[in-house]
């Protein structure tokens, strides 16, 4: 805010003074109101071209100078608080940085590990298992529900595509179709939904590089086919990831 | 399978009670001994971590009759690892005693 803004408003969007205290302030009141055309004139106006430009002239005068009225709505009408709040992209932890393997901590892939591949503009992480190793599909997390591990699988030679973005994973819409009323009727069993062929061709491009990078470390497919989980008198605290 | 039953990803932690004085008691606050947590320094990790008080009840509902209440981790409570942690709905009396379950999540690690 500048500082004329300080003065006149208490915070952003809540002036100083009221729309009564305003309208004295500005003393707009105080300026002669221009005389627009007579009625006469007017009707004159209608007649000819010329007056009828001087006409509007004086009167968007007056209406710059004072709305034409000396009356004022006495309810001070709400302005919207500006907000000065911005998005700000989601900051990555930083214990994760792309080739980390991380352990996964809540859903249907609960304890599994993971290689991190990239963040995504959602802030959601992209990761894969790789598929080929221990079944976990490319996928989005969230950062709150992933432990990163020191292991890191060396990804510089893997091209993670563009096309991995957050609309790649968004829920397709259905088509309604006319006979969904059938349908709901049960006439036979949907069929099962199958990932569509393009998916898993992605899938595939990726994974053969990544395995190939997991491959080249000793230890480390069986380290990622390997689930995590806690056991008796084992506590998280006192773990070095 | 129970995925829960092979891979357990939670530390186990018990209800003790609520915060209290000598008559008083905050039944807003719940304390929580995690196991293997004795130290107040320990405590750290576990701050803002989701505790869920996993109980049987009788009548299904969404085809289980397990039911959870949710909480989750505040802050240390004395010096010896005990923490107090803030439910959605306060925990019953009765879950005293009762072991709790305290997740991995949100994870800072």
């Amino acid at each position: 805010m500048a500082r004329a803004d300080v003065k006149r408003q208490i915070v952003p969007g809540v002036s100083r003074a009221s729309r009564s205290r305003a309208f004295k302030n500005r003393g707009t009141y105080k300026v002669k109101r221009v005389a627009g055309p007579r009625r006469e004139e007017k009707v004159a106006a209608k007649t000819s071209k010329p007056a009828a430009q001087k006409a509007k002239k004086t009167d968007l005068e007056s209406a710059i100078l004072h709305n034409g009225s000396k009356f004022y709505p006495a309810d001070s009408e709400p302005k919207p608080k500006q907000t000065r709040k911005t998005v700000r992209p989601t900051k990555l932890r930083k214990s994760i940085t792309p080739g980390t393997v991380l352990v996964l901590l809540a859903g249907r892939f609960r304890g599994k590990k993971v290689v991190f591949l990239k963040q995504l503009a959602s802030g959601l992480l992209l990761v894969t298992g790789p598929y080929a190793v221990n079944g976990i599909p490319v996928r989005r997390v969230n950062q709150a529900y992933v432990i990163a591990t020191s292991t890191k699988v060396d990804v510089s030679s893997v091209k993670v595509s563009e096309k991995f973005n957050d609309q790649y994973f968004a829920r397709e819409t259905e088509e309604k179709s006319k006979d969904a009323e059938q349908k709901f009727f049960g006439e036979g069993a949907e069929a099962k939904k199958t990932l569509p062929a393009h998916k898993a061709a992605d899938q595939k491009e990726l994974d053969a590089q990544l395995v190939k990078a997991i491959s080249a470390v000793p230890m480390l497919k069986s380290y990622l086919k390997a689930s995590f989980s806690l056991t008796k008198g084992q506590a998280p605290h006192l773990m070095k990831f | 399978m129970n995925l829960y039953l092979t891979c357990r990803l939670y530390s186990k932690g018990r209800f003790l009670g609520y915060q209290r004085g000598k008559r008083m008691q905050d039944v807003n606050n719940a304390l929580v001994k995690i196991e293997g947590v004795n130290t107040k320094k320990d405590t750290e990790f576990y701050m803002g971590k989701r505790v869920a008080y996993i109980y049987r009840a009788k009548r299904e509902i969404n085809g289980t009759k397990i039911r959870a209440i949710w909480g989750r981790v505040t802050r240390p409570h004395g010096n010896t690892g005990t923490v107090r942690a803030k439910f959605r709905t306060n925990l019953p009396p009765r879950a005293m005693g009762a072991s709790l379950r305290i997740m991995l999540y949100p994870s800072r690690v």
